[in-house]
């Protein structure tokens, strides 16, 4: 069992020595263009959106808005995970990445029904980003407000 | 001393291969019996779109030979999906008795396997094999929902959409089944579900040293060794290995996962797999030239993953397994 338990060391070490990598500079490198030309069509939307009257927080608000309807409708064309593909971090990290990661599973569990498919499944990606968020947040609350206490 | 002999190898009588957009698109293409463009095949979910790959792929083999369901002893069927339900859905209509196998990867193989020794034993005189995949079902079961945007690793294999169907009958043909051996279950302490090639490789290398030693074989006795689905990484693996072990593969080893998809210009990282790739590879080219004598020899070998997206999460390793059979064409 021992040398067994060895030799299935020795075999992972090589199959991970051997394993090709995904191309760090290649992927780097879109993930910077295409996530930056997100950001500039966002830093667009709010110029635009703050320039027919809307306040800077109404305005911002509108931007992901409008980014979450985008990204939900490339998700249901079928265009955002080939984009994504090349993409990669560059369509992820935005709010892009968010609001797929909650229209593909409600896409894809439809056939299951209303209620045991599409709403007990579509949280199913971005589901412990939402739990973890959360309870980020309230400790960072927590020690937010022990800091002011003693910081006075 | 699993290595079994047939002493009355049954013929593979008739056999059909069918196939979605990417397989259609792929170096197999034109050998491909019927393809749907959608990978629908007129159905509203993917589940049923797989059901009525295995539904066509046996119709249509039935037909080449003119075969009547009723003239069927068993069918032995199997895929990826929980509890088999392609092949249930699937074969329904055909009112058969029926043996449902989960091989993974290699339930194309266990099929022609058990077949073949109920013909050849005498209990059918004909029983039939299908075994299906579809991309979209099983990127649902085992990975991601289809529309999320994520990046693959290089390692990693495409699930092919199709199905292929054999029909193994008792009489001597000129394509026959002379031996078979099943696997051993293998865990060779790989967990990463994004290289299934190197998880299934070391049983591939088990089984087929096995196969040698216990025939007395060697690889430059065969026309053709085909394994799948290594795929691009496993076959690697596996190819250095053997040579270590003193059987040379080199001109001899071709694998089902590298065949069906043209690597350079499609998207398929590693290559295929899935209980498909094998069944199309073998119904839509290797039979083929077994008919027609450029083949007489074949070692096919079809290796499996076993695993669930359960065991996955919960840390077990990918086991592998491998099983070979033996297929000589021209006359006995």
């Amino acid at each position: 069992m021992l040398m067994k338990n060895q030799q299935n060391q020795t075999y992972k070490k090589y199959v991970e020595a051997r394993a090709k990598k995904s191309s760090l500079g290649i992927n780097f490198l879109f993930a910077f263009l295409i996530g930056g030309l997100i950001c500039v069509f966002a830093q667009g939307l709010l110029n635009l959106y703050t320039h027919i009257g809307l306040a800077e927080e109404t305005a911002k608000a509108g931007v992901i808005i409008t980014l979450i309807f985008i990204t939900a409708l490339l998700t249901g064309l079928g265009l955002f995970s080939k984009i994504a593909k090349r993409a990669g971090a560059g369509t992820f990290v935005p709010i892009t990445g968010f609001a797929n990661a909650i229209a593909a599973p409600a896409i894809d569990s439809k056939a299951e029904g209303w209620i045991l498919g599409l709403g007990a499944k579509i949280f199913v990606i971005a589901g412990p980003v939402i739990l973890y968020g959360t309870l980020a947040s309230v400790v960072y609350g927590v020690i937010y407000y022990i800091v002011k206490l003693i910081g006075g | 001393m699993g290595l079994i002999t047939l002493q009355n190898p049954p013929s593979l009588r008739a056999w059909a291969s069918v196939g979605g957009k990417w397989e259609k698109e792929g170096p197999l293409g034109s050998m491909i019996d019927f393809s749907d463009e959608s990978d629908k095949f007129g159905q509203p979910t993917w589940e049923k779109s797989e059901s009525k790959m295995q539904n066509t792929a046996l119709k249509l083999a039935l037909m080449k030979e003119k075969i009547q369901p009723s003239d069927i002893g068993a069918v032995f069927a199997g895929d990826l999906l929980n509890q088999c339900t392609s092949s249930t859905y699937g074969l329904l209509d055909f009112d058969l008795p029926y043996f449902g196998l989960y091989g993974a990867c290699s339930t194309c193989a266990e099929g022609l396997m058990l077949a073949a020794m109920t013909t050849s034993a005498g209990y059918y005189s004909r029983a039939a094999v299908v075994s299906s995949s579809h991309f979209c079902p099983a990127e649902r079961q085992f990975r991601t929902p289809l529309e999320h945007g994520a990046q693959r690793a290089p390692t990693s294999q495409r699930t092919v959409t199709g199905a292929g169907a054999f029909i193994i009958d008792a009489n001597c043909g000129t394509t026959r089944i002379t031996q078979v051996m099943a696997g051993k279950i293998v865990d060779s302490g790989i967990s990463d579900v994004n290289n299934m090639g190197a998880a299934m490789a070391p049983a591939a290398i088990a089984s087929m040293s096995e196969y040698f030693t216990a025939s007395g074989t060697k690889p430059a006795d065969f026309d053709l060794i085909l394994t799948g689905d290594l795929a691009r990484e496993g076959s690697e693996i596996f190819c250095e290995f053997m040579n270590k072990r003193g059987f040379d593969m080199a001109g001899v080893h071709k694998d089902g996962g590298k065949i069906i998809f043209d690597e350079n210009k499609q998207d398929v990282q590693a290559g295929g797999s899935g209980c498909g790739c094998c069944a199309v590879v073998l119904a839509a080219d290797i039979l083929p030239r077994l008919v027609s004598g450029e083949l007489k020899n074949v070692l096919f070998m079809a290796t499996g993953a076993l695993m669930s997206p359960t065991s996955i999460q919960q840390g077990e390793n990918i086991l592998g397994i491998a099983h070979i059979v033996r297929l000589e064409g021209g006359n006995p």
